[in-house]
């Protein structure tokens, strides 16, 4: 008899007394019912508590902040879906040559990632309670790979995008797509229970908020 | 397949890390000598403990939560084949593979070969309680692969050639000075200035891992959840090694036990605002990572799933004891628990420690494995670890029924009968009766003669020793409350002299 057939038997046959599945209750939140002025300001509140930076701006204001956050970058890649104009800060009139770009038809190999500093991405939907934001790999967030071995991220949350707790965001999304939430910059708290930001992954998040 | 019906099958068990060689007590008082060991311990859990507590109560609906996550579990393990067969349907059309595994050795067995395909011999690791049960390291440097632990702490126990002591936090049972010595004797090329501060160790394990990050051909995983109506894995963690892991190599080996499954999307909205909170007592873990398949142009190309059954289905089997796959892994029943807070996790032997352990190993195993059945009575029965638990899992009452189990295991095996036996069939004769136990109690004052001048009894004979290895028992009274109160009640001048004459319609 097959693995398969055999596990599957013995589930069975462990299940021979006939449990029923109850239902489940779902008498938890399912929105947070605050606005989007309250939404924006606990998320801020989250996010500085896990140690990102934060600026809430308006839309218009993008660029002008993403060219500031990558001045010092000696180089910066961007997903080639990546929102039309928030780079206009950068362009100039022959468009900066610290840019690469990124897309799974043209994916940078992991060692030129890796000398690459810095990265521009937007994002699927963030959720203010808990500080977290979660990409799903649409085409303004572009390849897991390329949010992950650079070590500062610049992440871009459109206010609109910004639901109140966990139930309400993963409604949003498309769970089958590759998601990737993120709550701060990476940690660890294995030495002691003590939290020490920034380990494996990009150690500096910086999230600007569009109003 | 329908052959199982009407020939039950007996409950297969499962091998690998999950037993304790020796028994509980007799490994508890070893760690209990390690001074460092209690205190590095008492912090840790001290401190995950507050912080698990204060992110608990900012949730008004955590009990919603909770009562959401035990059903939801309670129906995957009534559903689980159908599940089971949903899941592998939709992994498989997403372009994944998967294999069974009816045990450690068969899974151990599967990863190699998957590995040995693809012609490497290095895998880079994501923390997981699956591959630690089945032994897969052990197992593969046998084979000649190399596996290297990607999460710090499962990183610090590997280079001290320990065993992980904490689900969660590996090395609680480390402190930083510990670890500093540890990365400087078996980090190759670590800073001779090495400092202990946490932030400077987090970075040379950065500095050691990143390479092989950026050149793995392929990564061994485990998985927190696992989504039946899409086939979508999920892994919660910290540091981005997981994320490393899982998305730069061509090969993904994912290793799963069966009771890891979840029904839908909708699930997961329960069990990540259960999980993080939990386990490190935070809002949110730092990442998850949640992937369908083979996704073309992001991840790896090559995706392989090895569900693990390894004593599952014998934990299933038992109706009293099968919640205790309800077990997402958080932890916070070990840190609560008064036992493990002292021990430490290796007097459990088991690749699972603390409360959820005592009851998870001897389900798994059969409470007769070794000295697994000594596990069930590591407990003082006080409860907290039920109240910590995101998914309910009532773990006194499954260490109670385990003991009877233990019990139960034992009877008509022995010919002679052993002084717990006399003992219980004595006091049994005593107890049945207050003239026997009247009886008995006259005795009282030989216990005042062995007490001595100090009026402490320091060591009683033979198995009652256990009693007084850690504790003095006073010297019992010079007569009993029955002689006494006999006594008392024989002198019916005095008792009417004392009392007020009494009123007729207060004796109606």
């Amino acid at each position: 008899m097959s693995a398969r057939d055999d596990i599957l038997g013995r589930i069975r046959s462990a299940l021979r007394d006939g449990p029923e599945a109850p239902q489940i209750p779902r008498k938890y939140r399912a929105t947070s019912g605050l606005d989007q002025a309250a939404l924006i300001e606990l998320l801020v509140d989250r996010l500085i508590d896990y140690k990102a930076h934060v600026s809430v701006v308006d839309a218009v204001e993008v660029p002008t902040r993403i060219a500031e956050l990558l001045a010092d970058a000696k180089c910066y890649v961007v997903p080639t879906g990546l929102d039309a104009g928030w780079l206009a800060g950068l362009d100039h009139e022959t468009g900066d040559r610290r840019r690469r770009l990124d897309s799974p038809a043209a994916p940078l190999p992991v060692a030129e990632l890796d000398g690459i500093d810095a990265v521009v991405t937007g994002s699927a939907v963030a959720v203010a309670e808990t500080g977290t934001i979660i990409l799903d790999g649409s085409p303004n967030q572009g390849r897991r790979a390329i949010s992950l071995v650079p070590d500062h991220h610049i992440c871009v949350v459109k206010a609109a995008d910004i639901a109140g707790i966990l139930p309400d965001a993963l409604r949003r999304i498309n769970g089958t797509r590759p998601l990737t939430m993120i709550s701060g910059p990476s940690a660890t708290s294995d030495i002691e229970l003590e939290r020490v930001e920034g380990v494996h992954g990009p150690r500096k998040l910086d999230v600007i908020i569009a109003r | 397949m329908s052959t199982f019906l009407g020939m039950p099958s007996l409950p297969v068990f499962g091998t690998g890390n999950l037993h304790a060689s020796e028994s509980f007590p007799k490994a508890a008082h070893r760690e209990l000598g390690n001074a460092q060991l209690r205190a590095n311990l008492g912090h840790a859990t001290h401190t995950i403990r507050d912080k698990r507590l204060k992110v608990v109560a900012e949730l008004p609906d955590w009990e919603q939560l909770r009562d959401a996550g035990s059903a939801i579990k309670e129906s995957v393990m009534a559903r689980l084949p159908e599940l089971l067969e949903q899941f592998e349907e939709n992994f498989t059309a997403r372009g994944g593979v998967i294999h069974w595994a009816r045990d450690a050795e068969e899974a151990n067995g599967i990863v190699a070969g998957l590995i040995r395909d693809t012609g490497e011999t290095e895998v880079v690791k994501v923390k997981s309680m699956a591959t630690q049960e089945i032994g897969l390291n052990e197992y593969l440097e046998e084979q000649g692969i190399a596996a290297f632990e990607t999460d710090l702490a499962e990183l610090i126990v590997q280079l001290d050639h320990d065993k992980p002591s904490h689900i969660l936090v590996p090395a609680i049972h480390k402190n930083r000075t510990e670890i500093r010595d540890i990365f400087l004797r078996e980090m190759p090329g670590a800073d001779p200035h090495l400092t202990d501060d946490p932030a400077v160790l987090a970075m040379a394990a950065r500095a050691h891992l990143r390479r092989k990050f950026l050149t793995a051909k392929v990564a061994v995983s485990g998985a927190n959840f696992a989504l039946a109506d899409s086939g979508t894995l999920a892994v919660v963690e910290s540091e981005g090694n997981g994320r490393m892991c899982l998305t730069l190599p061509e090969t993904l080996i994912t290793v799963m036990g069966v009771e890891k499954l979840l029904p839908g999307w909708q699930d997961l909205e329960v069990f990540m605002q259960l999980l993080p909170r939990s386990s490190t007592g935070e809002r949110m873990n730092p990442y998850t990572s949640l992937w369908t398949g083979v996704t073309k142009g992001d991840g790896p190309q090559d995706m392989h799933l090895v569900l693990l059954d390894n004593g599952r289905s014998a934990a299933l089997a038992d109706e009293m004891g099968r919640s205790a796959l309800h077990c997402i892994r958080c932890s916070a029943c070990m840190n609560v628990c008064p036992v493990y807070e002292r021990t430490g996790g290796h007097a459990y032997g088991s690749t699972y420690p603390g409360p959820i352990g005592a009851i998870l190993s001897p389900l798994m195993t059969g409470i007769e494995a070794e000295e697994n059945n000594s596990l069930p009575y590591a407990s003082s029965l006080c409860g907290a670890c039920y109240d910590a638990c995101p998914v309910k899992i009532n773990i006194p009452d499954i260490l109670v029924h385990l003991r009877s189990v233990d019990v139960d295991s034992k009877r008509g095996k022995k010919k002679i009968p052993t002084q717990m036996d006399v003992g219980m069939k004595a006091a049994s004769w005593a107890l049945s009766s207050g003239k026997r136990l009247g009886l008995v109690e006259k005795g009282l004052p030989i216990g005042r003669l062995a007490a001595g001048r100090d009026r402490k009894i320091t060591k009683l004979p033979g198995i009652a020793g256990g009693w007084t290895q850690s504790r003095d028992i006073p010297a019992p009274p010079a007569e009993s409350f029955r002689t006494w109160w006999a006594k008392e009640h024989q002198r019916p001048e005095i008792e009417g002299a004392r009392k007020p004459p009494q009123d007729k319609g207060d004796q109606a």
